[in-house]
């Protein structure tokens, strides 16, 4: 009955474990690396961040010159989408789903292994660009066209230098990467789940990531058909968005968004997995409301396809143009409140233990709800005609990216550690993690909203005095002393649990899905045996053989 | 906290799944139909907007031929695929190759009529709007067909040394659906650019 | 028409800021404050009931026993919850969607009244160009409109142009902001109903010093309005004392950029200069408009704003304080 806690023997040579990472197409190994690698760039987008916030904290700031700033922010926004966002949550995505669906692995490993090898080399050439040029300490020829790098900034004319085509040809090909990712997990998810695991007695994540992959199918799409075409204007002449040709600048802003707005969907919707994996099981009930979780998600995800112009609401469409974006963007709300009622009608009348997957959890719900809530004033289009291209929205978008999107992986980090690496995460490190950043997330980002109410535009690398501004800046800078001690709390907690955490055993949490019947890390194989299920929750079965889930389904 | 793995033993013999390969192309051809909607819908936007430089009317002559043989390499695609579940391996070897003979004479044609575009009319993908749209959305076409002619020649080689059975039609027909996307895409194209579009 | 350097106009203060949405003094924020205020009554209500639920969930349903290994009655879902709380907010977003459009439309469709002003903003990296097309001039990065009231309706007019790139035009307590899109015409209008200076910013991202094209509003009496349209209307008037600066002026090449009216200098890349005396501000608001900055500006504007696409003219010193001397002239 022993259990090994590290997945590799002491006999491998260094280079053999090299070669057997580097050449692996299995799921789990997969899975980490596109885990390890959105940690390294969590943390690089983290300096950037830093460095940014230490200029903003007083007015008229002399600590980074326009063009270093300026190449800041477009970094830390395009890393944090594409290469910390979408691979962590394809990385959770890659490990847990077959584990979860009775496979052995995913539908294409080989494609799997591709797609992570091209997301890592996208990442790897956009920040070649801080090397190039004026070298490091400039930050090199970055990009500095904002992460939605608009016509006709984008253009030869107006970026004479390499620096958006940094930007262009790292998302292409991470987006390449995305595009056979997802594809790979529909196949997954629709071709591999295990005798008796129909479509509505899968996990949630699994929905979820089914969901997500057919999204990223016609969304990464638009943006890459976009580049494809800011790439003929760039490099051979042509005309999509040339001015002067009578080219259009707003039908990039229409393509970018038609990608960028479905994209945030692609991100939270995965979440909204963990969260209904994690909520339940801490809770001790099942969720509430499946069908309706599953419904909701597939409506969020078809809705999210009609909402994009409501970045656009300052772009000069005409009223009834506006008018639609406003309806189609507050009804997608809908399905959104749904899934929070859910997860709360899942708590009531539990017995909710508040380890730290759950205690990131509760912080997901208060923040998602907060950040719903300011969406709603920015999809009211007047509203947002004060509001857009502020720190209002800085804040907003922070709020459910951080607020939401990363308090959710670190409930999936507290939960699922113990699967990936045998040993549990220390439960008093994780505590401190949680406050710490709790406090440190809430200084930066609650205060934040003031300055964008104030009349603080974005993407500024300076402001002046007396606009009211100073002191909020100054709170919004401090608190994220707060976040990096959070975050450094939280490396440590992982390489030392790693090392010599507790052994964790198949299934620390007492949890009910597939990926818990398994040994902690699962075997190459995953299950000795592809297993029959009844119902949604098959080890609730197996532990309460009286009152088994399919006598209620 | 139990250490042994617990599992219910499966005896469902009636399991059945769709396909994995059909399921991954048919996401591919999702996400390939977005990418040339994009282009599609830049090219409607632009008809009429260009500035100077030649209209569609003067200058594109309708592409008849090259047409047809895309077109009805469909069918013969179709045939082979078929030939090959029933097991007729030269049946099946011979509809192939004419379905790439067809593609062939598709970009050929393609190759001459842009050689005379550019070459004898100096008419280029920098010339206006239309230039630009026009050769972006055909050649992203022209692209996608050759990258089909690539895997059907593949297959056509492992065809031809006799190494294809009954048990390949199923990714052979996972390739036709690909190759039906094409030709699916080339009617909007053509519709779009050589109809609506002059 | 000079003012003391040393004292900028004060601009008119709102509580906490004076580019506070929550203070408008102009009929389009007006109406966007009146619907942000109801719908931050609504949302603080949902937020209020929402957060209430979560809190008493989080205390009344906590584990009491550690692990007694009893799990509470399992509830799988409810067909009437499911449908309450998705009927609920549907109504909720019926009622938004209806109070939203009905701003949007009075707020783009308003028609325009006879006496209405009108000025063309054409927006540049990284400074706002004014022209006033009813009058026949054009003036640069500080914007004069009269004051509307309530008997003599008198709002402006603004149609946004780009010269270069997507800029925003952005004066929280006037109105809210529209782009400033190349090839792609919008326009706004304000009607301000109190004198003062009002502030504002480029609020679209367009290159290395969007963060200094800043924006000043001079909200006028009718009166004073048509004294200093009258005045802009001039052209320059030629000093013998400044003839030397007048033709370094020329020599220096800065009439390739910069037009002042009644000179052979016609530029447009940058700023006319006609009445850069009239100004209180250099730069598009980066630096107040003194004789030393100005000297400092034309010599290299990036002491004050790197990025600037105006570059640093190669002068002697005697050659800068002649131009400088001339400029003063431009009142």
């Amino acid at each position: 009955m022993a259990t090994h806690a590290l997945p590799l023997s002491a006999e491998k040579t260094a280079l053999g474990t090299i070669y057997e990472w580097i050449g692996t197409a299995d799921h789990k190994k997969i899975g980490l690396m596109y885990i390890v690698y959105s940690l390294l760039f969590l943390v690089i987008m983290g300096i950037e961040a830093i460095l940014m916030r230490i200029q903003l904290a007083h007015a008229n700031s002399t600590f980074l010159s326009p063009q270093v700033f300026n190449r800041l922010f477009t970094m830390h926004g395009t890393t944090g989408v594409f290469f910390v966002a979408m691979p962590i949550l394809f990385g959770f995505g890659n490990y847990l789903v077959p584990l979860m669906i009775g496979a052995r692995d995913m539908a294409f490993p080989r494609l799997n292994a591709f797609s992570f090898w091209m997301t890592a080399f996208g990442g790897f050439l956009l920040y070649a660009s801080f090397f190039a040029g004026v070298g490091l300490s400039q930050a090199g020829i970055a990009p500095d066209v904002g992460w939605f790098a608009y016509a006709p900034l984008t253009s030869p004319v107006f970026s004479p230098g390499h620096n958006t085509d940094y930007w262009t040809l790292s998302l292409l090909l991470a987006g390449v990467g995305s595009i056979a990712g997802a594809a790979n997990m529909i196949a997954t998810v629709l071709c591999l789940r295990c005798p008796g695991m129909t479509l509505s007695r899968m996990p949630l994540l699994a929905w979820m990531n089914l969901v997500m992959g057919g999204l990223i199918l016609v969304t990464i799409s638009p943006l890459t058909a976009a580049q494809l075409m800011l790439m003929v204007d760039r490099y051979i002449g042509g005309h999509f968005f040339d001015v002067a040709a009578g080219g259009s600048v707003v039908m990039w802003i229409h393509f970018f968004w038609i990608f960028g707005h479905p994209e945030v969907y692609v991100l939270i919707i995965p979440c909204f997995g963990f969260v209904s994996e994690i909520v339940p099981v801490f809770s001790r009930k099942a969720m509430f409301g499946y069908p309706a979780m599953v419904a909701a998600s597939v409506g969020i995800g078809f809705v999210s396809l009609g909402v994009w112009a409501h970045h656009m609401f300052t772009v000069g469409m005409p009223s009834y143009g506006n008018a639609f974006f406003v309806l189609t963007t507050m009804v997608v709300a809908v399905p959104t409140g749904i899934k929070i009622f859910n997860w709360l009608a899942t708590m009531w009348g539990g017995k909710i233990r508040f380890a730290t997957p759950m205690m990131f959890c509760i912080g997901f719900l208060f923040q998602f709800l907060i950040a719903g809530l300011s969406g709603i004033m920015l999809a009211t289009a007047p509203f947002d005609w004060q509001l857009a291209n502020s720190y209002f929205v800085v804040a907003h978008f922070h709020y459910v990216i951080v607020g939401g999107i990363l308090f959710s992986i670190f409930a999936a980090f507290y939960y699922w550690f113990p699967k990936m690496a045998g040993r549990t995460l220390d439960e008093t490190l994780g505590q401190w993690h949680f406050w710490m950043f709790l406090i440190g997330f809430h200084l930066t980002f609650d205060f934040m909203h003031i300055p964008g109410v104030l009349g603080m535009p974005r993407r500024i690398y300076t402001y002046e005095a007396g606009r009211g501004w100073e002191t909020w800046n100054l709170i919004s800078s401090i608190g994220v002393v707060f976040q990096v001690a959070g975050i450094l709390i939280f490396v440590f907690n992982m390489i030392r649990s790693y090392a010599k955490g507790v052994p964790a055993g198949n299934d620390p949490w007492d949890a009910w899905t597939l990926e818990w019947a398994t040994t902690s890390p699962p075997p190459d194989y995953n299950l000795a045996r592809i297993p029959e299920v009844l119902s949604r929750r098959p080890l609730w079965d197996i532990k309460h053989p009286e009152d088994p889930d399919w006598r209620y389904e | 906290m139990s250490t042994h793995p617990a599992v219910i033993e499966s005896n469902a013999a009636s399991w059945t799944l769709p396909s994995r390969g059909k399921v991954g192309m048919v996401s591919l051809i999702i996400a390939e139909s977005a990418i040339f909607t994009i282009f599609i819908a830049a090219y409607i936007f632009y008809i009429g907007k260009s500035i100077s430089g030649p209209s569609p009317h003067e200058i594109l002559r309708i592409p008849i031929m090259t047409t047809i043989c895309l077109l009805s390499s469909s069918l013969t695609m179709h045939w082979a695929v078929t030939a090959l579940e029933k097991g007729q391996t030269s049946v099946f070897i011979s509809f192939w190759l004419l379905t790439f003979a067809l593609g062939a004479i598709f970009i050929g044609g393609t190759a001459r009529e842009w050689h005379h575009l550019i070459v004898d009319q100096g008419f280029t993908i920098q010339t206006n709007l239309f230039g630009t749209t026009y050769y972006s959305l055909v050649g992203l076409h022209a692209s996608h067909v050759t990258a089909g002619l690539i895997a059907l020649f593949i297959v056509g080689a492992f065809g031809l040394a006799g190494k294809l059975k009954r048990e390949h039609s199923e990714r052979c027909e996972v390739i036709a659906m690909y190759w039906h996307f094409v030709d699916a895409v080339w009617v909007v194209v053509f519709t779009v650019v050589y109809i609506i579009g002059r | 028409m000079c003012r003391p350097a040393s004292v900028l106009a004060r601009s008119s203060r709102g509580p906490l800021s004076p580019t506070n949405i929550f203070s408008p003094d102009s009929t389009p924020a007006h109406s966007i404050f009146r619907l942000s205020i109801f719908e931050l009554e609504v949302e603080g209500a949902i937020f209020v009931v929402v957060f209430s639920l979560l809190a008493y969930a989080v205390i009344r349903f906590r584990e009491r026993k550690q692990h007694d290994n009893s799990e509470p009655p399992q509830i799988y879902g409810s067909n009437q919850m499911e449908l309450a709380w998705t009927v609920l907010p549907v109504l909720i977003v019926v009622v938004l969607f209806l109070t939203t459009a009905q701003v949007i439309h009075r707020v783009q469709d308003a028609r325009r009244p006879a006496g209405a002003i009108e000025v063309t903003v054409v927006g540049h990296q990284f400074w706002w160009e004014y022209r006033y097309p009813q009058y026949g001039f054009t003036t640069a990065n500080e914007l004069h409109v009269p004051i509307s009231d309530a008997q003599h309706t008198t709002p402006t007019f603004l149609a946004l142009l780009s010269a270069d790139v997507d800029h925003s035009f952005w004066v929280p307590r006037l109105a809210g902001k529209t782009d400033l899109i190349p090839n792609h015409p919008n326009s706004m209008w304000i009607d301000p109903q109190e004198t003062g200076v009002f502030l504002g910013q480029c609020s679209q991202y367009c290159g290395t010093q969007h963060a200094k094209m800043l924006q000043r509003v001079y909200v006028q009496s009718r009166a004073d309005f048509d004294q200093w349209v009258r005045a802009q209307q001039q052209p320059a008037v030629a000093d013998a004392a400044t003839a030397a600066g007048a033709a370094l002026f020329i020599a220096k090449a800065c009439f390739a950029c910069h037009t002042v009216r009644g000179t052979m200098a016609r530029g447009v890349a940058g700023p006319e200069l006609t009445h850069l005396m009239s100004r209180e501000t250099i730069g598009s608001g980066a630096v107040p408009n003194t004789p030393e900055n100005l000297g400092k500006w034309i010599r290299d504007p990036g002491v004050f704003k790197p990025g600037s696409l105006m570059p640093p003219q190669d002068l002697t010193d005697s050659e800068r304080d002649q131009i400088t001397g001339y400029l003063q002239t431009l009142r």
